[in-house]
């Protein structure tokens, strides 16, 4: 587009796009489960709209690849063709050649490759034609006079349907010189006249040398509300010219000269409801008026009104903590557009596996934030092939268990306190905890496997390089692993954990921060510093008598807890702290879990609890181990907010050296 | 200037019609389907109605129907924005009572000539 304030709609209409590709794509796969016709239609509209935006927003290759595909749906609409499953095969790798083509744009590539034009050719073969044919009317070379005779009737009707008869005439005058007679002999008596109705009609003679089609181009939105006659004026008939005029460039010419695209990076944006916006546009209005009403106190400071200045102040506190929320509400998106991927994947992956899947999706519309959102798609995917491969039986296993041949497989989305839980169950033949002893043996994780809870026979899946499927299959044997999903979680300051109840299935849930610009944390003093612990980490604190604590050769000291030897970090030590308390008795240890492991955090004692506004470290200092940003408290002070996992990390490589 | 109606379930396509026609000085009220154009519509004044077909909860042509029955439209220009080409589908539009019509894709250019041309 030519013009920059016009260019904010191309991006628009390439996210439009892409959520109309995830329509066009759940639709199809409803539809392949034999879902009503109504699909049809919403399938066609979204393909429909992406053809008209991209002629309009220059992108002639997805307006002409569209075309293809809304041809075939509309000739399943018109009932000529039953939708069948080559149909819905070669309309889903349309969606994804669509999607890959937006990609492009976005990138500024070159739009076609050879899926698309296999996939266009496939489309077009479909419906019994060699290649698409190009678009476009053949023009009928008009004939052309140096003056017509122009008979205008308009019906009576004509008015109310918006056309006005003297705005064609007006129209024509701008052609050439007119010469205009109204015929009168229509007209009612006054009495009888309904001043909406048109009676007149009209003889032109419009001297102008112009084509028939110039001047049926200013009566086409109303040929059928009128009696028209154009014909040349017999004197002034000239020679026709020797060959017809070169057709006007078709439009997709004219959309492709209007200049390249400019390259659009990919700038990471949100659409926001009207409504998230008026609230907020609401509060800072409350804002003002409080502001408004504190200001007062400038000029008159009078101890009488010390209670409106409290009262001022509490609702200062509230309008700042509701704004807050509201702006924190500008980055969460439903869990939707995550699970949506789902019904394709288990579509295509569970014939290949030799399984009968049935997916259920809860809580679609629970919103997270984006960069989350964004992140949790390949955990997901990850434990979605798992649940597949590992967790549900085949058909036969299934029957001979004295269950349904087709496995059900549930992802959930809630909240619960002040966190998004994602999960992730099936109704499989759940862990096998032999085959998981036994393999945690083979790879020395554990000595053997008495004495350990379910629990955390379980939580040895999530160690680095485990893996128990008999065979290893092309889809979840490709080197990741479940400790690459707890790993990815707990980067996004949340955590997986697992159930599993012998054939009757798993269930994975992962918790998650509602987001990552705020944490809820403790602040535990140590020295004269403060940090910042995620409370999402912490499993409990506790005070240690010195007896409590064992220390092992080479210098670690462990105490026990629930029945497991946890290691101690001093942070005084690991972050240089001075004026600490060093006697394990006066201070508190807070026992949390990180990358899968559980430590003790030897600090000073606990300050309180409360959410801390993330500030970047790298952005503003550099990246230090152990510790994931900083905070300021209210008192001013710069509070360094704990990386559990990256404690635990460090803790881990010390021990190793 | 006018007051126009621009009713397109497109944000991108609905986005660019009132950006351009704003930019000409008008003012415009965007509206997603038909029924929210006609909850719109209620209100009245409109010189203009620009409306897309294909829409979700009301289509164009419905909207077009109904907006005719109510006598502050009668005679108001309303326009289908419209993809397809073939001649049904404009018919259908006419039948409904639209003045005339618009066919994407369209530019800013084409689109304020043809308002003009409404308008005068």
């Amino acid at each position: 587009m030519s013009n920059a304030g016009l260019a904010q709609f191309q991006q628009v209409f390439i996210e439009e796009s892409l959520e109309g590709l995830d329509t066009m794509e759940s639709s199809l796969l409803a539809l392949d489960e034999g879902g009503d016709g109504e699909l049809v239609h919403t399938i066609f509209r979204a393909a429909h709209s992406i053809k008209g935006g991209a002629a309009t927003f220059g992108f002639p290759e997805m307006a002409s690849f569209t075309h293809e595909a809304e041809s075939l749906l509309d000739e399943v609409r018109g009932g000529k063709r039953a939708i069948d499953k080559p149909i819905i095969e070669v309309l889903l790798r349309s969606v994804d050649c669509l999607r890959a083509m937006f990609d492009r744009a976005r990138a500024g590539a070159p739009l076609n490759d050879a899926t698309s034009d296999g996939v266009r050719g496939e489309l077009a073969a479909m419906m019994g034609r060699e290649a698409p044919a190009p678009a476009g009317p053949a023009r009928r070379a008009g004939d052309q006079a140096g003056a017509w005779m122009i008979q205008f009737r308009p019906h009576v009707g004509m008015l109310a349907g918006g056309n006005d008869p003297l705005r064609l005439i007006r129209e024509l005058a701008g052609l050439g010189e007119l010469a205009v007679e109204a015929d009168l002999s229509r007209l009612p008596e006054l009495g009888k006249l309904d001043p909406s109705e048109c009676h007149l009609g009209w003889t032109i003679e419009l001297k102008a040398p112009v084509k028939r089609e110039d001047i049926a181009a200013v009566f086409d939105w109303v040929e059928d509300e009128c009696d028209l006659v154009i014909e040349p004026r017999p004197s002034a008939v000239v020679a026709p010219a020797a060959a017809p005029a070169p057709a006007p460039a078709n439009i997709a010419e004219a959309a492709a000269a209007r200049g390249t695209r400019e390259a659009s990076a990919e700038s990471s944006s949100v659409r926001v409801a009207i409504d998230k916006i008026d609230s907020m546009i609401n509060l800072v209005g409350e804002l003002v008026i409080t502001q408004a009403m504190l200001d007062t106190f400038r000029e008159d400071f009078d101890p009488s009104r010390l209670p409106l200045l409290q009262q001022g102040l509490t609702q200062l506190a509230r309008h700042a903590r509701e704004l807050q929320e509201s702006v924190m509400g500008i980055r969460m998106l439903p869990i939707a557009s995550v699970f949506n991927r789902f019904p394709r994947l288990v579509r295509d992956l569970a014939p290949k596996l030799g399984k009968q899947v049935k997916l259920e999706l809860h809580g679609e519309q629970t919103e997270l934030d984006k960069t989350v959102l964004e992140k949790i798609g390949d955990p997901m995917v990850h434990l979605v092939r798992n649940a597949i491969d590992h967790g549900l039986e085949t058909p036969d296993k299934r029957r001979a268990a004295g269950k349904g041949e087709t496995g059900t497989l549930k992802l959930d989305a809630f909240h619960r306190g002040g966190n998004i839980v994602v999960q992730v169950s099936d109704d499989g033949a759940g862990l096998n905890r032999d085959a998981i002893v036994r393999k945690a043996v083979e790879r020395g994780l554990i000595k053997s496997g008495d004495g350990l809870s379910d629990e955390a026979v379980a939580d040895l899946i999530f160690q680095p390089g485990f893996s128990t499927a008999a065979v290893t299959t092309d889809l979840s044997g490709r080197g990741v692993g479940m400790d690459v999903v707890r790993r990815n979680v707990e980067d996004l300051g949340g955590t997986v954990t697992i159930r599993s109840k012998a054939g009757q299935g798993s269930t994975f849930t992962i918790t998650l921060p509602l987001t990552l610009a705020i944490i809820d944390g403790l602040t535990a003093a140590v020295g004269e510093e403060r940090y910042i612990v995620p409370l999402v980490s912490i499993i409990e604190s506790v005070q240690l008598k010195p007896e409590a604590l064992k220390t092992v050769a080479g210098g670690g000291e462990l105490f026990r807890f629930r029945g497991e030897y946890l290691p101690v970090l001093r942070l005084h030590e690991l972050f240089g702290c001075h004026g600490a308390t060093r006697a394990i008795e006066d201070g508190l240890v807070i026992v949390v879990e990180g990358d899968g492991s559980r430590v003790g955090l030897f600090v000073d004692g606990l300050v309180g609890q409360q959410q801390a506004v993330v500030k970047s470290l790298e952005a503003n200092y550099r990246r230090v181990q152990g510790v994931s940003g900083a905070t300021i408290l209210a008192d001013g002070s710069v509070a360094l907010i704990a990386d559990i996992a990256g404690l635990v990390r460090l803790h881990g490589r010390r021990k190793a050296a | 200037m006018a007051k126009i109606l621009a009713v397109d379930d497109s944000a991108s396509m609905r986005g660019m019609v009132a950006y351009t026609l704003r930019g000409a000085g008008h003012e415009v009220t965007e509206a997603e389907n038909g029924q929210l154009a006609l909850d719109a519509a209620a209100a009245g004044g409109f010189d203009l109605v620009l409306a897309d077909v294909n829409m979700p909860v009301m289509d164009g042509i419905s909207m077009v129907r109904e907006l005719r029955t109510r006598p502050a439209y009668k005679g108001v220009p309303i326009l289908m924005l419209t993809t397809e080409s073939h001649t049904d589908k404009k018919m259908e539009g006419k039948a409904a009572g639209a003045t005339g019509w618009l066919v994407k894709p369209f530019d800013p250019d084409q689109l304020l000539a043809t308002v003009k041309r409404v308008l005068g």
